[in-house]
């Protein structure tokens, strides 16, 4: 079992989705009940689906001095760091503890593989990349922390935590431990993946992406719709920012199952929530909510309700918000964190949006509409391709364990 | 600046001169190690999945298995933290090109098999795994970061774990931009406290970026030739007496590495 976590605050955070740019966005979609979600319009090829596109990605311009990082990923990435003043948060801690004591930990699935398709969609006549896409740096996974450490001028440890759909819900695991040892004194967290073919026609080939806006633990479920997303937080030792919302503990687990299908007892999930709530020194019956996975393939959300009907009382509230911005893939993590944290700062449990009929298997859990009510203690859930699977437990402050 | 303490129980190694880190050694001292057949064995891997596993995956899986063999250790109770700069080269350039000329034909086998986390994912199946495990890069400070992520795992949780960090040779267009000339892996078992298995003490510090050290050849090539090969001075040195080293554990960070020999 593991220790007790010491609480770490989470001084901002950001989230830049289809629901909108930056937190206020996010909270207005959530209230009113607003998908983001819309007919597939940027695949290279048509694919009958849904999507949840940012608006303006492609209008976004970088500061001159980044422009060899230009690509789809790292202008959404670029985005989504100008909300909710984050940039100037970043600047802060950087002037507060030095450059190399803030660490940079950011997760994505594909980075800007976009580009890289873009690449191979426009070869010169020799088969090479065109002489505008040999940029090296962005046609590998670590384009978007490189580019962030660029951006933010951080010097500190920088690493891209790529593990398919729990990759930005793990990085806040590498944030802790490094602060716990004392190797930085603060981490900014986060992640982006932007829509792309990779990820379009890939979901589409193994048959999990759905005609329709995606409907998470509807009984006529029949698979995702995927998004795109960028979104941020920056975690800080708790002295500082006795009022901030805290990072009370998490858990990472593996399935050991199968590269593509969860474990049919959601055995990993299950390891990684036990695991969350001992860091934190949480009863089950502590949590007020729970950001479920719920990506609306039969499977996933199958196992995640059967977890959820079997650990925590009725009392307990659970809803997917993937019918909001589509599954974010490598960003899910992160922005699923901003609507627990959101959750607990407005007292909001937002709807299953697209759960019109509810699969019988999810029990009195689930919330269907929006609830409000006092949340005190917040898990998300993330889980990824490989059998990877993280959960993450925030907290108001003063009402931890 | 603190000092992460690490131990190291056991060390894998595989490119297409060296089958093992004995290759390394024997390279070392001056004689010429038998050429490794021209794909990893993987023998962890069950028959099947063998023969449907990408390079990237048998790469990984056969350094992680000499590893943890040599470490005595159960490989399902260790955490992992696999590492590649760039993941599947191969699958990445056949997804780009098939995407680009036909983008509904896309293999639904081999999209699974692009993911970061594949071989990490094959492992912990294979073994029975269900610790922690990540997938992580940072271009050519990869091997340095995840040493970094792997000792701050190991010292935090006090459990032992994994390290692994591979890289297969570039193709198509894909590959001449990242300038992958060669396959190189390599992994170590690491533990928190020194024990009957410790080969070696590792102390790490965070500095600054490290100044270029040249290698011997034809490990100074090797090095050029593949991100995860960055690991050699650390390899190098794990097969001495004892010493230093610095790595790259991000674009402007170095960490610097005091080895001793304990076996």
């Amino acid at each position: 079992m593991p220790t007790l976590m010491t609480p770490l605050a989470v001084t901002a955070y950001t989230a830049t989705s289809a629901m909108g740019s930056g937190l206020a966005a996010q909270l207005d979609a959530l209230e009113h009940a607003r998908s983001g979600l819309r007919p597939n319009d940027i695949s290279s090829a048509p694919l009958a689906c849904w999507i949840g596109r940012v608006d303006g990605v492609e209008d976004v311009a970088l500061p001159a001095t980044l422009r060899a990082w230009d690509c789809r990923n790292n202008r959404l990435a670029w985005l989504g760091l100008n909300q909710d003043g984050f940039l100037e948060r970043v600047h802060a801690a950087r002037t507060r503890y030095g450059a190399d004591r803030v660490a940079l930990l950011l997760g994505t699935s594909t980075a800007s593989i976009g580009a890289t398709e873009e690449a191979y969609r426009r070869l010169d006549a020799d088969g090479g990349f065109a002489d505008d896409m040999l940029r090296p740096a962005i046609h590998a996974p670590h384009s978007l922390a490189a580019f962030a450490a660029a951006a933010l001028e951080l010097e500190g440890p920088c690493l891209t935590v790529s593990t398919a759909c729990s990759s930005s819900a793990k990085v806040f695991a590498s944030a802790e431990r490094m602060i716990r040892l004392g190797l930085v004194d603060a981490a900014v967290v986060g992640g982006v993946d932007t829509l792309c073919d990779s990820v379009l026609f890939g979901f589409n080939a193994l048959e999990l992406v759905s005609p329709e806006p995606c409907r998470p633990f509807d009984a006529a479920r029949n698979g995702i719709s995927i998004g795109e997303a960028a979104g941020f937080a920056l975690l800080e030792r708790v002295d500082v920012a006795p009022d901030a919302p805290r990072l009370l503990g998490y858990g990472e687990a593996s399935d050991a199952h199968h590269m593509s299908t969860p474990h049919p007892d959601g055995l990993g999930a299950e390891l990684a929530l036990n695991d969350a709530l001992a860091r934190a020194g949480l009863d089950a019956a502590r949590v007020d909510y729970i950001n479920l996975h719920g990506t609306a393939s039969q499977k996933n959300d199958e196992v995640e309700a059967a977890l959820v009907g079997r650990v925590f009382p009725a009392r307990t509230r659970a809803s997917s918000t993937k019918g909001f911005t589509g599954h974010t893939l490598g960003a899910a993590g992160i922005v699923e964190a901003t609507i627990a944290l959101q959750a607990i700062e407005h007292g909001l449990v937002p709807g299953n949006l697209g759960g019109g009929t509810p699969d019988p298997i999810c029990g009195a859990h689930f919330a269907w509409r929006n609830e409000r009510q006092r949340v005190d203690v917040a898990l998300s859930n993330s889980f990824g391709f490989g059998g990877n699977n993280a959960c993450l437990a925030f907290a108001r402050a003063g009402s931890a364990a | 600046m603190n000092t992460l303490r690490v131990h190291v129980e056991g060390v894998g190694l595989w490119s297409p001169q060296l089958a093992n880190f004995a290759a390394l050694r024997a390279l070392l001292a001056g004689t010429t190690p038998p050429v490794p057949p021209p794909r990893p064995a993987a023998a962890s891997l069950p028959p099947n999945e063998r023969r449907r596993a990408p390079e990237s995956v048998l790469l990984a899986v056969e350094v992680a298995g000499q590893a943890v063999a040599m470490s005595g250790r159960d490989a399902a109770a260790l955490a992992c933290v696999f590492a590649s700069a760039h993941g599947d080269q191969a699958i990445t350039d056949y997804m780009c090109a098939t995407l680009a000329q036909a983008p509904t034909e896309l293999s639904p086998i081999r999209f699974h098999n692009s993911v970061h986390n594949a071989a990490v994912g094959y492992w912990t199946i294979a073994t029975g795994c269900h610790a922690p495990s990540t997938a992580i890069c940072a271009q050519r400070a990869s091997f340095g970061a995840a040493l970094l992520e792997a000792a701050s795992q190991v010292l935090a949780e006090q459990r032992p774990l994994l390290l692994v960090c591979s890289d297969t040779a570039g193709s198509g267009p894909l590959g001449e931009v990242t300038g992958c000339a060669q396959a190189f892996g390599c992994a170590l078992v690491l533990a928190p406290q020194a024990g009957p298995a410790t080969l070696a003490r590792l102390d790490l510090q965070l500095g600054t970026a490290p100044t270029d050290v040249p290698l011997p050849e034809p490990l100074h090539g090797w090095r050029a030739g593949n991100p995860s090969a960055a690991s050699l001075p650390l390899l190098a040195l794990l097969a001495s007496a004892g010493g230093h080293c610095e790595l790259a554990a991000a674009a402007t960070l170095g960490l610097r590495i005091d080895m001793e020999n304990v076996a």
